[in-house]
């Protein structure tokens, strides 16, 4: 079973964020960058998992810079078997998604996994764009996947439940809570990582779809208004009059 | 050209969400001078597709296909794709649900469209079209210029709102060609969750906990609360894990984001991992009987107390309150 789970890159959750260039750019000063935790904690993790039980192999994609290579030895650290890098400045989603399909093509996966989101764009959309690109079945927001030869059982979200799904060989799949728990590369992992291949490939060449011009940071909080324990009532008008949202 | 929205639907009615693409599209396209246009998939009665008229439709287009019970991205992609294309439709709208999630993208590359997912706001149509969505989970936005002909807004829930006016819309039937192919995922079972209370990701009306509860056998107030004001109960990650709820009820970055009118946390401290969560929520209160919860900075409204004895007045005051409203 050969799996292919895609990373991204992102700013760490607790990032102050701000921008630069009269708000046009994200200010990557003192960000400290870290592998997106749902690609991290959810998919690599099960895919690792599903290697180690059944056998196959684990390969990481990223698309980015060099600068990407510390976060993407740590995929290596925690069991992946090899690395591929598309040397490009990541895009918009499509350009991304574009990047990975063909990447993906040439790799004969069964298995081409992320997570749920980015912690940075939370979008949701590289992983249907791939699935598209591809021609493939998209199993999204997944919380339990089990493989049995080539066939798929999977739990996923839906609003206000879940659902088991079955699905074959090759697929895509994005990852949410409850697929994997986290696991924290040994020094084993982090030595082996140093000698495991990371292959850098060039990108194809692609037009993105969408542009971000502006960044705005959302309205400061006004200071919370306190409200007398004793005097719920004033509260439940508060939220009447005032907020008017019952 | 024309604006198309997904009528998204569940057991023959279209779901809030469905009524806030059709409201947003029909703003869309009034703005470009065009009209709004309806995608419906499955089983739905022509009467209730008609009152879509109320919310800006011109018209809407449904596909009854028995095969398209069992949810796929790819047949419903395919789908809202030809339909869009047999409209003439250059713009979609769709709600940024877990299924809208599934589909969009692919929409996207079938119709070689650009799409914005993550939408909080109706587009700038004043120099090119320029969508406003969330980013970095809740603590920016980001202005995103769709760049193709085509485009694909994907909006959050409950976050443009419902406009009803008068007026009904047409109702046409089209059958779109599915194969095999396009269902490779088969839907075996579908659990849901008991109750008639709204789904977290859908609620208006959040009532959510956290470890200052002291134990799962203390969680009754917090129901009677949510009871009262009908709203959805949620819990904080540590409670989640511990076994005290349900892992469906734990919102925050790990769990469910939220955007609710009303977010009412109790002795949750407000991790930046909780936060990054419920912070799109409209309004948020706080109670905690620490005054150095980092909750505080990040509430509308605040209460220092106890909870236990918090909760049962303020469960007192709302049913004082709806009561005033008969």
């Amino acid at each position: 079973m050969k799996f292919l789970v895609c990373i991204s890159v992102v700013p760490d959750t607790t990032t102050k964020i701000s921008f630069v260039d009269g708000d046009t750019k994200f200010n990557t000063d003192k960000v400290q960058w870290i592998l997106n935790p749902y690609d991290e904690w959810y998919a690599l993790v099960r895919a690792i998992e599903l290697k180690e039980a059944n056998g196959g192999s684990v390969t990481v994609i990223n698309v980015g810079g060099a600068d990407n290579e510390q976060v993407i030895r740590k995929a290596l650290a925690i069991g992946a078997d090899d690395a591929i890098r598309v040397d490009a400045e990541p895009g918009d989603p499509f350009y991304v998604a574009s990047q990975i399909a063909n990447a993906a093509k040439s790799g004969s996966y069964d298995v081409v996994m992320f997570g749920k989101e980015t912690i940075s764009y939370n979008g949701s959309n590289v992983g249907g764009m791939t699935a598209e690109l591809l021609g493939l079945p998209f199993v999204s927001y997944a919380s339990k996947l089990e493989m049995a030869a080539s066939t798929a059982t999977i739990e996923r979200e839906i609003e206000g439940g879940k659902e088991i799904v079955e699905v074959n060989t090759p697929f895509v799949c994005s990852a949410a809570k409850g697929m994997a728990e986290a696991r924290i590369p040994n020094m084993m992992g982090i030595m082996n990582a140093k000698k495991k291949p990371l292959n850098v490939v060039a990108p194809v060449s692609v037009s993105n779809h969408t542009t971000i011009v502006k960044y705005e940071l959302p309205p400061a909080k006004s200071a919370c208004k306190m409200i007398n324990p004793d005097n719920m009532d004033e509260l439940v008008q508060l939220l009447h009059n005032e907020a008017k949202v019952i | 050209m024309a604006v198309l929205f997904y009528a998204e639907a569940s057991n023959g009615k279209v779901k809030k969400n469905g009524l806030e693409a059709a409201t947003y599209a029909s703003k869309v396209a009034a703005s470009l001078g065009t009209q709004a246009i309806g995608i419906a998939v499955g089983d739905i009665a022509d009467s209730e597709l008609s009152a879509l008229g109320a919310y800006g439709a011109s018209k809407v287009v449904k596909v009854a296909d028995a095969k398209l019970e069992n949810f796929d991205s790819q047949a419903y992609a395919k789908v809202i794709a030809e339909v869009a294309k047999s409209t003439g439709s250059d713009v979609v709208i769709i709600s940024q649900s877990l299924s809208g999630k599934a589909i969009a993208p692919r929409l996207s590359v079938k119709l070689d469209a650009g799409l914005v997912s993550g939408a909080v706001a109706l587009p700038d149509t004043s120099n090119g079209f320029v969508v406003k969505k969330a980013a970095f989970s809740g603590k920016a936005f980001a202005h995103v210029r769709i760049d193709t002909a085509n485009k694909i807004v994907a909006v959050v829930p409950n976050s443009t709102g419902v406009e009803k006016k008068e007026g009904t819309a047409a109702v046409e039937t089209a059958s779109v060609a599915l194969s095999d192919a396009d269902f490779g995922v088969k839907v075996k079972e579908v659990k849901r969750q008991s109750g008639n209370v709204l789904p977290l990701p859908e609620a208006e009306l959040v009532v959510s906990a956290g470890r200052g509860m002291k134990g799962p056998e203390n969680w009754g107030i917090v129901e009677d609360l949510a009871n009262v004001l009908g709203a959805t109960t949620a819990c904080s990650r540590p409670v989640a894990d511990i076994g005290w709820r349900p892992h469906h009820e734990h919102v925050g970055q790990t769990g469910v984001a939220i955007r609710p009118n009303l977010y009412i946390a109790i002795g949750i401290s407000g991790a930046i991992q909780h936060l990054a969560g419920v912070n799109q929520s409209k309004v948020i209160v706080v109670i905690n009987k620490d005054a150095e919860a980092p909750f505080f900075k990040a509430a509308d409204y605040g209460v220092l107390g106890d909870a236990f004895e918090v909760i049962p007045k303020l469960t007192e005051a709302f049913k004082k309150f709806k009561a005033s409203q008969h």
